[in-house]
């Protein structure tokens, strides 16, 4: 070994070496020994090897989640990214309604996941729920416990309800950080609303919109807590996204080996479509 | 091209003032004329940006009128005034290419493309940035980015007048002296109606015919660069032009002669002042520094290249002196005022002298 070599340096990352590895690295490892092995109980395990990561690609049922997951992720974006940019650009840049806005916009984001859930639960029902016994006073026929449509509105109406918020806030942090000089150069210019929008406004969101965007693709493609307290995944499986259904596998069945290849699969999948959203996202910043 | 009449305008930001100190800017009445450089020149805060934004409509006075060209023009919006300003620190859209900066107040106006090219063209040209036409702005330097805001300001060669809020803060001083000569000719060129907001001196001594010194929301005096030197109206003019600024000391009148403290000295004429304080102004440039007239204590002696600036006491007082680089100062030092630079002031405000 060269001795002018320093490995002092070493000691003083071990600390954050030591907490990683107790808070992420060695309940990984678990989970990936779990998904190379086959047990029935006692702490008996036998060698599987690849068996449950060949069982769960052919497996429907996993792919039906993965695609429903999918579906609610892109419509939950198509619906909480223009909204988020629309209340911001509504919000007042100064005087008293500023705070006012602020708190009202932080309240949802404040409630407690499992909270939200219970509060949609109650007011979606159809016998004393605000929601569900008005909609069908009006003549509408909604029923989120028997209808698979009525679920998915109300599940998506909640999420937009809870997230919307944090696009909210950080579009206006983008916008308040714009001088005061470009609205008047663009009223000098003659620049329309759309113009202003398009060529001021938008460009100095681009890059808190790319960190809401990527907070709440991965947020809605791992949901679990509120839809399971809404709908439990039902009706049928109708609203069983990917960690509802992986719950499922590996407390409700206890079905350990599938389910660790399942959460294997499943962060695999969330690593790689964060890092492909954000290598596309900031090269297309780069090449402007 | 326009001439600009600012009719009695007061401006406060405050929702209901009440006092003179709740407005920005006190009372402002005052003609540019059609195709005149004007600078607006005086302290940060003095009221020089709000009086632009009122020009150019950004602000609504609170009280009082504006004019083109004899039409009342004060409830207008920005967009119909069709006036052109440039800010003091670079305002671009970075998504669009240089060119399309300069093209975008055209195009929002339905210029037709083939006038757009031809007019973008050519200001590239002046501003010197052809090479980059197809580049994003956003990365370019600072400067660059300050010249594509001049750029946008002069594309439009149909505009009433041309206000730049003090546009070259960000500018390296060799650029500042190019870009200044280059709006400089092109005034000469086109007549454009400009004006200049500044809180630099030699700035606006250079770029502008006309210097308009504001202080504290008022027009204190309008004159040509020489007017301002040889004869300030207000002792703030006297010291804020000129570097370093007028000597202003209290004196006592007798006649053709003020008392300062034991000496006396011998004025050009009789000033017609009347009671209240009275000061006495002089320029460094006309003290003469030597062995003979009124002694002083030289406490400081600053060479700053072309000349030296000689600080001394004189009855109490700190004064300032320039000599030459070669002078030296004597062992007795004594100073003379030179009468031709003899202001006097009452209230701070200069009075005439009578025979």
């Amino acid at each position: 070994m060269d001795k002018t070599w320093n490995n002092k340096a070493w000691f003083l990352v071990l600390p954050v070496l030591v907490l990683v590895a107790f808070s992420a690295v060695i309940p990984l490892m678990t989970v990936v020994n779990y998904s190379v092995q086959d047990t029935f109980g006692n702490n008996v395990f036998f060698w599987a090897g690849t068996e449950w990561f060949e069982e769960l690609l052919h497996s429907d049922r996993f792919w039906e989640a993965m695609v429903r997951n999918l579906i609610f992720s892109f419509i939950i974006l198509a619906i909480e990214v223009p909204l988020g940019i629309f209340i911001a650009l509504n919000m007042p840049k100064k005087g008293w309604g500023v705070p006012v806005c602020l708190v009202l916009m932080a309240l949802p984001l404040l409630v407690p996941w499992n909270v939200v859930g219970t509060i949609w639960q109650v007011f979606g029902r159809n016998d004393i729920g605000l929601l569900g016994y008005y909609v069908n006073a009006l003549g509408f026929n909604y029923n989120y416990v028997q209808d698979p449509f009525d679920a998915w509105v109300t599940v998506i109406i909640m999420d937009v309800w809870h997230w919307t918020s944090l696009v909210v806030l950080l579009c206006y942090a983008g916008l308040v950080s714009i001088p005061d000089a470009f609205y008047q150069a663009a009223k000098i210019d003659g620049a329309s609303r759309w113009a202003v929008f398009r060529y001021i406004q938008l460009p100095k969101m681009q890059r808190v919109l790319l960190i809401a965007v990527l907070l709440r693709f991965m947020d809605s493609f791992m949901i679990y807590t509120e839809p399971f307290v809404v709908t439990g995944g039902g009706p049928g499986n109708s609203t069983t996204f990917l960690s509802i259904d992986l719950v499922k596998t590996a407390l409700g069945q206890f079905d350990l080996g599938p389910a660790a290849a399942m959460s294997l699969v499943y962060f695999l999948i969330i690593l790689l479509l964060s890092w492909v959203f954000y290598t596309v996202m900031t090269n297309y910043d780069a090449e402007r | 091209m326009a001439r600009i009449d600012v009719n009695h305008i007061r401006h406060s930001y405050l929702p209901n003032p009440r006092k003179d100190s709740d407005f920005a800017l006190k009372e402002v009445h005052h003609t540019f004329e059609d195709g005149g450089a004007y600078a607006l020149l005086g302290p940060s805060g003095c009221g020089k940006t709000t009086l632009l934004n009122i020009i150019s409509g950004l602000l609504h006075p609170s009280h009082g009128q504006l004019l083109f060209n004899g039409r009342d023009i004060t409830n207008l919006s920005t967009q119909e005034r069709n006036i052109a300003q440039v800010f003091q620190f670079p305002v671009i859209y970075d998504t669009m290419t240089v060119y399309d900066n300069l093209a975008f107040p055209l195009r929002n106006r339905r210029v037709p493309e083939a006038d757009v090219d031809r007019k973008v063209r050519e200001t590239l040209d002046m501003i010197d940035l052809a090479s980059l036409a197809k580049k994003k702005a956003r990365g370019l330097t600072a400067d660059q980015k300050q010249k594509i805001s001049l750029g946008r300001g002069l594309v439009r060669s149909d505009v009433n007048a041309i206000l730049f809020d003090e546009p070259l803060t960000v500018i390296d001083p060799h650029m500042k002296w190019v870009l200044r000569s280059q709006l400089k000719q092109l005034h000469r060129r086109f007549g454009y109606t400009m004006v200049y907001v500044t809180h630099d001196q030699t700035e606006a001594l250079t770029f502008a015919d006309r210097v308009v010194v504001m202080y504290d929301g008022e027009i204190v005096q309008i004159g040509t660069p020489a007017e301002l030197f040889e004869r300030p109206r207000h002792t703030f003019v006297g010291y804020f032009i000129g570097s370093p600024g007028m000597n202003v000391l209290p004196v006592a009148l007798e006649g053709r002669t003020a008392k300062l403290g034991a000496q006396r000295i011998e004025l050009p004429g009789v000033p017609k002042a009347e009671a209240g304080a009275v000061e006495l102004g002089i320029r460094p440039e006309y003290v003469r520094l030597g062995r003979e007239g009124m002694a002083v204590q030289v406490s400081k002696v600053e060479d700053v290249g072309r000349h030296k600036v000689v600080r001394a006491n004189l009855e109490g007082r700190e004064i300032a002196a320039v000599i030459g680089e070669d002078d030296e100062v004597p062992a007795e030092p004594k100073v003379r005022f030179d009468p031709a630079g003899i202001n006097i002031y009452a209230d701070s405000w200069r009075v005439e002298m009578g025979a």
